[in-house]
């Protein structure tokens, strides 16, 4: 019980995805336009962590070593195909048109296979999923953040409740249009990574320094791109 | 040619990978400090994105939504098949690349196997199969592969852009919290904002 507690909270706080590690960049600037698209893709990713964390610590003694990596892919992509199928035929029309092709792309997302190598390929199952109900909702607390901060400032509303028709109450305030389109998805995440530079979150984990430049026994190197920087570094000193 | 001239302008400029649809954001950012590492990314990235998407739309067209087999019933396979057509198809390209011809395998050797989890690849063989499943198959795989070449040569401005403007900002007084990722950023967004105004070429 106290390992489960202790997993949602290091999901949510203390490695968040998002703010903390910096993972799955794709999604959180491409349908964070409104805080209930973020609020959607946050929960598909979920659903998708939760159950592959789960499927995945259950074969961990059966799955050989060497081929680990394809048998994930296929286990994660099969659950992304369910989420994708079952969000067809149950969400709103609205928030599958403009989650689209994303929810496909959650195969590649690099949360659910940074914890399908570093946690549930390891432990038990009950951590496993309370470590996929943790990082979930800590993905999905960041989204929905970063959502309603460009649905405020890009749209003037808040979950679709928009301010500008309640002028009496809220007063007049003329969105900047640029928030929830391209370039204001980089602004955000520029501010927002700033701040974590700032407050010095994160800086300590191996993980985040992905970004950073040491990347040597980073849990996600297997998978992660940012260490490519260092060995074509050393490439051109050689 | 109207069609091939609108796919070649939309999904190269007005509808970049990167800086509209915010695919393949992690090698964006990751390798672009310097511009020969971008180049040699990108040229490894205009590879894998013309192969796979030649390989896929053939996979889809002949095997996934063709009737002989099982009716054509297999569409809802399509992420995972083509997920595994990516990876097992950058393993192979790499081996064929090492084996003849070296010099290239030595200039994108590093970049190839990284390119699997670059959710590019994936996105636009997910768009192709989306945006042209209704034609015949010769149309369909040309266009395919068309989209595809122009995504990657999309990519590659993009990121060869970024590396030069980050080579010539590095050594600027910037506050020191916004150094680095924050700035890159930044740069990424006044980027986008310039990548928007091709949009009135479409």
């Amino acid at each position: 019980m106290k390992q489960a507690l202790e997993r949602l909270v290091n999901g949510i706080f203390k490695e968040n995805p998002t703010f903390v590690l910096l993972l799955g960049m794709c999604p959180t600037l491409a349908v964070t336009t409104s805080a209930i698209n973020g609020a959607g893709m946050g929960l598909a990713t979920m659903a998708v962590l939760v159950m592959s964390n789960m499927l995945i610590s259950m074969l961990r003694n059966v799955i050989p070593d060497k081929v680990r990596m394809p048998a994930y892919i296929v286990i994660i992509a099969t659950f992304v195909t369910i989420v994708e199928f079952l969000m067809k035929a149950y969400a709103p029309q609205s928030l599958n048109d403009s989650l689209g092709i994303y929810i496909p792309l959650i195969v590649v997302n690099c949360i659910i296979m940074g914890r399908a190598e570093s946690y549930a390929g390891k432990n038990k199952v009950i951590p496993s999923i309370f470590d996929g109900i943790g990082m979930g909702l800590g993905f999905t607390l960041a989204l929905t953040i970063i959502g309603l901060v460009r649905e405020l400032l890009g749209n003037g509303s808040a979950f679709g409740f928009r301010f500008a028709d309640h002028a009496e109450i809220f007063g007049i305030y003329e969105p900047m249009k640029i928030f929830v389109m391209a370039p204001g998805a980089f602004f955000i995440l520029a501010l927002l990574t700033g701040i974590r530079n700032k407050l010095g979150v994160g800086k300590s984990k191996d993980q985040a320094a992905c970004h950073d430049d040491t990347c040597a026994g980073c849990g996600q190197y297997p998978y992660c791109q940012g260490h490519i920087r260092q060995e074509a570094k050393e490439e051109t000193a050689e | 040619m109207k069609t091939l001239l609108l796919i070649i302008i939309g999904s190269a400029l007005a509808n970049n990978v990167v800086l509209s649809q915010f695919l393949g954001l992690c090698p964006f950012l990751g390798v672009s400090r310097k511009i020969k590492t971008a180049a040699g990314m990108g040229v490894a990235v205009i590879f894998v994105i013309t192969v796979s998407s030649l390989v896929t739309a053939v996979i889809y067209k002949f095997v996934l939504s063709n009737p002989a087999v099982l009716g054509g019933s297999l569409v809802y396979l399509n992420t995972i098949v083509f997920i595994l057509i990516i990876a097992a198809l950058v393993q192979l390209v790499e081996l064929v690349l090492k084996k003849y011809s070296p010099a290239l395998h030595k200039a994108l050797g590093v970049y190839l196997p990284l390119i699997t989890t670059n959710c590019a690849v994936l996105g636009v063989a997910l768009n192709n199969v989306a945006d042209y499943k209704d034609e015949k198959a010769s149309l369909f795989i040309g266009h395919s592969v068309l989209t595809g070449f122009c995504v990657a040569v999309g990519f590659t401005f993009a990121i060869l852009i970024l590396a030069g403007i980050r080579e010539k900002t590095e050594g600027s007084d910037i506050p020191a919290p916004l150094k680095g990722m924050p700035i890159t950023l930044i740069t990424a967004g006044l980027m986008a904002i310039a990548f928007m105004g091709f949009q009135g070429l479409i």
